[in-house]
């Protein structure tokens, strides 16, 4: 029990109690308490456990930079919050919340005896235990150290809060309301532009909170921004981020710092704020101090101690020595005396302090040690004293204490400004960096702009010490365990840059970002190196500038509105059929139709089987479309595609294959042309957006001399395939205008006339190889027509079948699907599509490439077909080939499987693959090892039924 | 979220409503056939990817449509230009 509450002072309201709970305790504080001040007030030094070594850990800071105090707050099912930081947490009626990193309990940790083996995890550890044999990463280390080392659990049910998202523009926007901040906002709002004044914390005022003779100007500065309209006053809102153009990016907390009952509306508000100006008035984090036993409960930031005493009326300690290397230090200790707070000692590494320093500290009666350092702290879970010595490494002297506080010098808070990618520049006084050149219309104000008194003081955080540096343990990263000995050892191992040494020792790269350690650390490595800071170099600082939820991130975009999904028109009659479905490229699409008990497998034959025997119908709708119009349209898509299409005459169709300019397949369709100027493009369902792109990309940067119009029409057009020797019985009756005969209305044309009165482009076309017409109609008249169709269709036992059925069909007749059985490798040639390829044609997109030496040389894989020897076996897509079983693991893999079926007509499964020289292997057998068993199946031609395609013509 | 400067629509809109289109100014021969391999290779694969000012391709697809040029620092992402697709490099 060493901190407790002051019989006067702070901004607490000493009326209002808050009851709430810590680790399953009752505990009580006051409105306008942190949880961190209205446990210290408690009495409560112990907080948390550290990361790796679980030693017991208080508090070390008083704002977003305390590493130690983590917490778990917990809201109800789906609203735990870990890793909440104590000092930044309001205290509100019912809050419960719990330490983390203990295991069983805080006081009484088990694994803190890793704390006694702490040498076999020095710098380094994680990555020199990886170059241990994976089995024992896999099966030791792996689970330990899960165990071990741990931040807070996060919730495993759903988040049952909402999100809000908003957009805002300003003039001016100020992040950090200090006093630096206000009076850049109040400047600014002079001018009349629009002000947003934003601040992370729960009331605006920064230092001036803790500094009561500030108040009265505060409230008068507060109450003048609060009136004007163009002013907005954001508190409890972190600036995590600013990027390009002046674009800062804040998270607004509403409701956290309510009780449970009081809380309404969305939870947490992303500001997304573009701002003419901003102005950053971040202020500076004191640095802590690094000696032996700096991180006992009990040791903190002077700062701190100042903040719980004045903002909150909490005395951290009865007799609290403070040790400092800067005036701030003594301004805090003499604030805190007049305060109430027993200062016992201040002990100072510089012999030369400020004759008024000394002075007040004496009118004080406090006793002072100039040229002294402290050596070690007594205490495990608190403070039980601490010794000193002068310059560290002479006559020890004890000294009684139940606190340590540190004044280590100021480290701007440059965080944004390097967001920004503003320079910075090492500042000696500081012994830290300041903002130096940006090229945003940005500026810093205040302590982190480096104009603010703090006085003076010595700049490196590492005291000196009787013990050498690889025996002490005094921490430098609190968060993530790393001692300055740590950095000493990466040192020692060849680490240069600060990049790198952060990288194997951790230091900087726990939650906090390294707020407290970044400049001890460099600082450290500086004095081992022998090298000037500068030529070591600074980490760099990267959003969020303090841990953010992923709800604000994601706001409204979730569920339903986490990508938009695209239905086609008859997507509800196929819902209303029971249709299972899949996604593909934003579109539902319905997978198979199953009935009454059927599985995939079963609906699938059943489909398959029907559209071979009779009919079926199938929403192709999602197909792209892209109407190609004007007097060069057949020259533009001659030169697209890798076909002529110059020669393809009015009503006519023909299979396009489109190459990127490095010659491999990138989509392919079946387009019409309806007039000489006019064509009907189809691409993938995937490719759409891709190849209008594409499309537009040549036809005004390469080719802007060609008279051309591309309109993206994949919504325009329901299509309804219906396939199968029964197709033509069953549109007969609904077309209007149209010859149907073979002979008037050959495969791979098109004719435009009327279905059930309305427009029809009608295709003849086939991707099953049956006898086959797509039914192009305005998208708002696609139901009804399918409705139409399906009625005439079971009059024959048609069925509706979905892409699962499609895909089997297409995969018996060999038919491609650009991304499945290509990869973006893959030429004409290798698909087996040569034949598409207009050898005549002087150029082509991707032609150059069909002529470079590895595109022409032998051995390329090749799409083949697949035969199992056991013909029930259906092998896995995806899965590798290989031409002998029998070689040793890692074996040469020849290819892999694209496209694998059971297919319902052959009465046995089929495959499709890529297979090395793949067309000179027919007849072969090749091998797939499977995890369980190694499968044989023999290269045949892609082309598993109906080889001389007499069913098209039907 | 950068905001670039459409020289067709003449305003400057949030980046969401581009996509960047590669290095400007690399035309497709007139005839791809005369390229050697070394040449067709530079064509398809070199870019030149500066430290600092680099010409490049954008497309204002979320808006008017159209492919222009810009010159952006690499390092600062600084946008110093836009102009069309066709006028000379800046
Ligand atoms: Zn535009």
């Amino acid at each position: 029990m060493s901190g407790f509450r002051l019989a006067d002072g702070g901004r607490i309201d000493r009326r209002t109690k808050r009851n709430f709970t810590f680790d399953g305790k009752a505990q009580w504080g006051y409105a306008g308490d942190s949880l961190a001040s209205a446990l210290l007030a408690q009495g409560q030094m112990l907080f948390g456990r550290s990361f790796k070594y679980h030693r017991p850990r208080g508090i070390l800071g008083a704002g977003v930079e305390e590493p130690n105090a983590l917490v778990t707050v917990d809201r109800g099912p789906g609203r735990r919050t870990p890793n909440l930081r104590a000092p930044s947490v309001a205290l509100h009626d019912g809050l419960v919340a719990t330490s983390q990193n203990r295991f069983p309990t805080l006081k009484t940790d088990l694994i803190a005896v890793n704390n006694v083996f702490s040498a076999f995890f020095p710098a380094g550890f994680y990555n020199k235990t990886f170059m241990w044999p994976r089995a024992a990463w896999e099966k030791v280390y792996e689970p330990i150290i899960r165990r071990l080392a741990g931040l807070g659990d996060s919730p495993t049910t759903r988040d049952p809060d909402h999100y809000d998202a908003t957009y805002a523009h300003c003039e001016t926007l100020v992040v950090g309301a200090g006093p630096a901040g206000i009076a850049a906002a109040l400047e600014a709002a002079a001018s009349g532009g629009r002000v947003i004044l934003i601040d992370e914390q729960e009331e605006i005022g920064g230092g001036a909170l803790s500094d009561p003779a500030q108040w009265a100007w505060l409230g008068e500065a507060t109450a003048k921004l609060a009136a004007m309209d163009h002013v907005t006053i954001l508190p409890r809102t972190t600036a995590i981020g600013h990027y390009h153009q002046n674009f800062v990016v804040a998270a607004e907390r509403l409701t956290d710092h309510l009780s449970v009952d009081e809380a309404e509306g969305a939870r947490e508000k992303l500001w997304r704020i573009r701002a003419g100006e901003v102005v950053l008035a971040m202020g500076a984090i004191e640095r802590p101090l690094v000696f032996e036993g700096n991180d006992v409960p009990g040791v903190m930031l002077a700062s701190a101690a100042r903040t719980f005493a004045l903002r909150y009326g909490v005395a951290v300690g009865r007799k609290v020595v403070v040790m400092a290397v800067h005036d701030s230090g003594w301004r805090d200790a003499l604030a805190l005396h007049k305060a109430g707070v027993n200062i016992a000692a201040i002990v100072d590494l510089r012999r030369d302090i400020a004759p008024e320093l000394v002075e007040a500290a004496r009118e004080a009666r406090i006793a002072c040690h100039p040229g002294y350092a402290v050596t070690a702290v007594a205490g495990s879970q608190a403070v039980k004293g601490a010794t000193i010595a002068l310059a560290g490494v002479g006559k020890v002297q004890k000294l009684d204490c139940d606190a340590v506080l540190m004044a280590g010098g100021w480290t701007p808070t440059v965080h944004l400004w390097s967001h920004a990618k503003g320079s910075l520049r090492w500042d000696d006084n500081w012994g830290a960096f300041l903002p130096d050149k940006t090229h945003e219309n940005l500026r810093c104000v205040g302590a982190c702009a480096g104009a603010w008194d703090f006085g003076k003081g010595l700049a490196g955080g590492l005291l000196p010490a009787p013990k050498p540096l690889h025996e002490s343990k005094a921490f430098v990263d609190f968060q993530n365990d790393v001692k300055a000995r740590d950095i000493g050892l990466a040192v020692q191992e060849g680490f240069r840059s600060i990049e790198h040494i952060k990288r194997y020792t951790t230091n900087g790269m726990a939650t906090d970002q390294g707020k407290t350690s970044n400049l001890n650390g460099l600082q450290i490595a500086s004095g081992v190196l022998h090298r000037p800071v500068t030529e070591i170099g600074l980490t760099t600082f990267r959003p969020p500038y303090t841990p953010q939820s992923f709800g604000a991130i994601l706001g409204h975009h979730k569920e339903a509105l986490f990508q938009p999904l695209r239905k086609t028109v008859i997507d509800d009659w196929a819902e209303a059929q029971g249709a299972v479905y899949e996604n593909v490229a934003q579109w539902r699409r319905a997978r198979y139709f199953p009935k009454g008990s059927e599985d995939m497998d079963a609906a699938v034959a059943r489909e398959c089987r029907t559209v071979r025997s009779a009919v079926g119908v199938f929403d192709a709708s999602t197909l792209g479309k892209i109407e190609v119009v004007g007097p060069d349209a057949a020259e533009f898509l001659n030169r697209m595609y890798t076909n002529p299409w110059k020669s393809l005459e009015p009503g006519r169709c023909r299979y396009g294959l489109l190459l990127g300019e490095h010659g491999f397949i990138i989509d392919d369709g079946v387009s019409a042309r309806l007039a000489p100027d006019r064509f009907h493009l189809t691409t993938t369902t995937g490719g759409a957006a891709r190849v209008l792109n594409m499309m537009e990309d040549y036809l005004q940067t390469e080719w802007s001399d060609l008279d051309v119009w591309l309109t993206s029409t994949t919504e325009q057009w329901a299509v309804i395939a219906v396939q199968g020797p029964k197709a033509r019985r069953v549109i007969e009756p609904l077309v209007e205008g149209i010859d149907l005969s073979p002979e008037a209305f050959p495969h791979m044309s098109v004719r435009e006339g009327k279905i059930c009165g309305v427009d029809t482009r009608l295709f003849r076309v086939s991707f099953t190889g049956e006898l086959g017409f797509e039914v192009n109609v305005p998208a708002e008249h696609g139901r009804m027509v399918w409705e139409a169709i399906w009625a005439e269709g079971e009059k024959h036992g048609a069925a509706a079948y979905g892409t699962e059925t499609m895909h089997v069909l297409r995969a018996e007749k060999g038919f491609i699907i650009v991304g499945q059985d290509t990869d973006g490798t893959v030429t004409p040639d290798d698909a087996g599509l040569g034949w598409a390829v207009g050898k005549k044609k002087p150029d082509f997109v991707g032609k150059r490439s069909l002529a470079r030496p590895d595109i022409v040389a032998p051995g390329r894989k090749q799409l083949v077909g697949l035969l199992t020897d056991d013909p029930q076996l259906v092998l896995e897509e995806g899965a590798q080939i290989v031409a002998d079983p029998n070689q040793p693991v890692p074996m040469t893999m020849i290819g892999h499987v694209t496209s694998s079926y059971h297919s319902a007509t052959l009465g046995r499964s089929i495959a499709m693959a890529l297979v090395a020289g793949g067309r000179d292997r027919m007849g072969e057998t090749l091998h797939i090892p499977m995890p369980d068993r190694t499968i044989s199946a023999k290269v045949v031609t892609p082309m598993f039924y109906d080889a001389e395609g007499s069913r098209l013509n039907g | 979220m950068l905001l670039i400067h459409c020289p067709y629509c003449e305003e400057a809109r949030p980046e969401v409503e581009f996509v960047y289109g590669g290095e400007a100014h690399i035309a497709r021969p007139v005839d791809p056939s005369t390229y050697s391999d070394e040449q067709w290779e530079e064509f398809l694969y070199i870019r030149s990817n500066p430290r600092g000012r680099h010409h490049e391709r954008w497309r204002h697809t979320h808006g008017c449509g159209r492919f222009f040029n810009a010159v952006r620092d690499t390092v600062t992402d600084v946008f110093e230009t836009t102009y069309k697709a066709g006028e000379a490099r800046k």
